[in-house]
């Protein structure tokens, strides 16, 4: 049974529509002119237990409103949600006691104190005995390679330790759903990966189920086997990262060392060539033609070495995003 | 058993968040030092008044009097200064609400804890002028009785939670405005005057003085500073008792609890979690 039902979702916003200048200023100041964002259209998905799945989109798509009605800090406009078997909306204690979001840019640590007494304070609100709140505190820490820190003053900490203690924060009532927004935001190569083998980890161990927004393609690849592709408020795609990285790329790149260089036209009729460098030529071949085209080139040029692969996911939802558009889901 | 349960539960947040918000407001202890003595609003009015003997005489106070009330609304007002609305417009626009909202805790409980650690780390630095107050005006010192002075803090603490709830009203408005604090401009300007801050309510002529007892403000102040100053109460119409002091307190919560939760339920609906 899903765990997260979220059924023709919708969010609208009012929002001020000011020209810039004296003039807009003194009209706007006269007569406010508003406007509807519609933010989120009709977005239909559902999530298993247990499930780490990725939720992407450029800037501005709709996917931190999705989390902020997911979590029920938001009401919706409009459509059905139900998490946890909770109506988020009304946050009650129940709903609340199993959820967390994690906000990249965003904080719940006391900036002046050390992160063990915003812990405490966690421990205290969600009802968590002493004796287990100090035995998670520790195993968490562990996790997370977190010691001393504990103990110094957020202000004084790294970002990538203050993430750290934020996720320990957000954890420590163990919840069955994690909301996470940008867990790795500002935090450096090593940081991340640490982050990132944490939360593995901890959907290992405790079955949690996760939601994770990232602009960060390595957080996806590494950790979400599924994927919901949101573009200015809608749902494009939803299925696994393969399957995205197949629509989004219905080639295949090839690599051919060739014994002696040859001219362009001495591969039409293969694919698209990508680049040719003297003996080596990059081509982009039409999956269903794949085999066959390989065994011809085989067949029909002297190759010293060949390499079929997949264009890396990050390049193809980069330049997806770039572009701003998404005609392959249409 | 789930009551003991809860109750068990509150006792155990409430004390793990004073605490943790004391040990945050010490790291602030030379601020707070300065607030306090900012709020010296009384002192001044004291050496007005004084200047003025004979309206003092008016009012029925005699000038050892008038001083112990001065000194007695200071200490009411240090206890029971609210900066909510601040502070709650601050974290909506930071977006430091976002995660109050996903605990199960209402967030004004944080900001009642940081408001009672506040007053704690006043403590020390109120009873330092108080103590100065007294050497400078030694003809005003007298000490209320053990009832007079519990009835003194019980009123402070009731004026603290009136005042608290009416800041938090309009610190709810930040939900259909952002700059709610604005708002908070309305309730100074007769806070003020009304309240006894800048002058004792028996100095008011009779209309505005029953004009005034129909609002909270003389609650917060007067009526605190009348019970801690250990003097007795005046007499008359338009007077403001012991137990018409309390009843009002009393009044005025039941109303705005419930007007506070509406406006909070409503506001909540209406919330956009900018800056999150």
């Amino acid at each position: 049974m899903a765990i997260v039902r979220a059924s023709g979702l919708s969010k609208t916003y009012r929002v001020a529509d000011k020209q810039p200048g004296l003039r807009g200023t003194v009209r706007h100041f006269l007569r406010r002119r508003t406007r509807d964002v519609a933010a989120v259209k009709g977005v239909s998905f559902s999530i298993e237990p247990g499930e780490v799945v990725g939720f992407l989109g450029p800037n501005g798509a709709g996917k931190t409103t999705t989390l902020k009605m997911l979590t029920g800090l938001i009401h919706p406009s409009g459509g059905q949600l139900e998490v946890a078997g909770h109506t988020p909306w009304r946050r009650q204690r129940t709903f609340l006691e199993c959820i967390t979001l994690v906000m990249g840019q965003k904080q719940q640590l006391i900036w002046d104190l050390p992160p063990l007494d915003s812990l405490r304070v966690n421990a205290a609100v969600y009802g968590i005995p002493d004796a287990i709140a100090n035995r998670r505190i520790q195993e968490l820490a562990e996790m997370l390679e977190l010691g001393e820190e504990l103990t110094r003053p957020v202000r004084k900490l790294s970002l990538g330790q203050r993430m750290k203690a934020e996720l320990l924060a957000a954890l420590l009532h163990e919840p069955q759903v994690l909301f996470l927004d940008e867990p790795t935001l500002g935090l450096d190569v090593n940081a991340q990966a640490r982050v990132r083998q944490f939360l593995a980890d901890y959907n290992q161990r405790t079955g949690a189920t996760v939601l994770l927004t990232s602009h960060y393609m390595a957080d996806i690849t590494a950790l979400c086997p599924r994927v919901l592709l949101i573009h200015e408020g809608a749902l494009f795609y939803d299925g696994s990262l393969v399957g995205l990285s197949e629509q989004l790329a219905p080639w295949r790149q090839v690599r051919l060392e060739l014994a002696h260089p040859l001219p362009a036209d001495a591969f039409a009729g293969y694919g698209e060539i990508e680049s040719l460098e003297g003996s080596e030529v990059r081509l982009l071949i039409p999956r269903e033609q794949l085999t066959a085209s390989v065994n011809r080139l085989l067949a029909n040029h002297e190759v010293v070495d060949l390499e079929v692969s997949d264009p890396p996911i990050e390049e193809l939802i980069g330049r997806l995003f770039r572009q701003g558009s998404l005609e392959a889901f249409r | 058993m789930a009551a003991r349960r809860r109750l068990w539960h509150g006792l155990r947040v409430a004390r793990t968040l004073w605490a943790t918000q004391y040990a945050y407001m010490l790291e602030y202890r030379a601020e707070i030092a300065l607030w306090a003595l900012s709020g010296v609003v009384p002192f001044i009015m004291l050496g007005v008044w004084s200047a003025a003997g004979t309206a003092a005489q008016a009012s029925g106070f005699s000038q050892p009097e008038l001083a112990r009330y001065f000194l007695c609304a200071f200490v009411a007002r240090q206890f029971s200064v609210v900066w909510v609305v601040w502070q709650f417009e601050e974290d909506a626009l930071q977006g430091r609400l976002s995660p109050y909202l996903l605990q199960p805790l209402h967030p004004l409980w944080r900001y009642v804890a940081s408001h009672q650690a506040e007053q704690a780390t006043r403590l020390p630095f109120v009873l330092v002028i108080a103590a100065l107050f007294f050497l400078l005006q030694p003809l005003a010192f007298a000490l209320p009785g053990p009832g007079r002075a519990l009835l003194g803090v019980l009123a402070v603490g009731l004026a603290f939670a009136i005042n608290f709830l009416l800041q938090s009203l309009i610190a709810a408005c930040c939900f259909w405005t952002e700059r709610a604090s604005a708002l908070e401009r309305l309730l100074y300007i007769p806070y003020l005057f009304l309240s006894g801050l800048v002058a004792p309510l028996e100095s008011f002529p009779e209309p505005v003085r029953a004009w005034a007892l129909r609002t909270p403000f003389p609650l917060m102040v007067a009526f605190p500073a009348r019970l801690l100053s250990g003097d007795p109460f005046p007499t008359g119409p338009h007077a403001l008792s012991i137990a018409g002091g309390f009843g009002a307190m009393a009044l005025w919560i039941v109303l705005l609890v419930p007007l506070l939760v509406l406006v909070w339920r409503a506001g909540v609906r209406r919330y956009s979690a900018m800056g999150a």
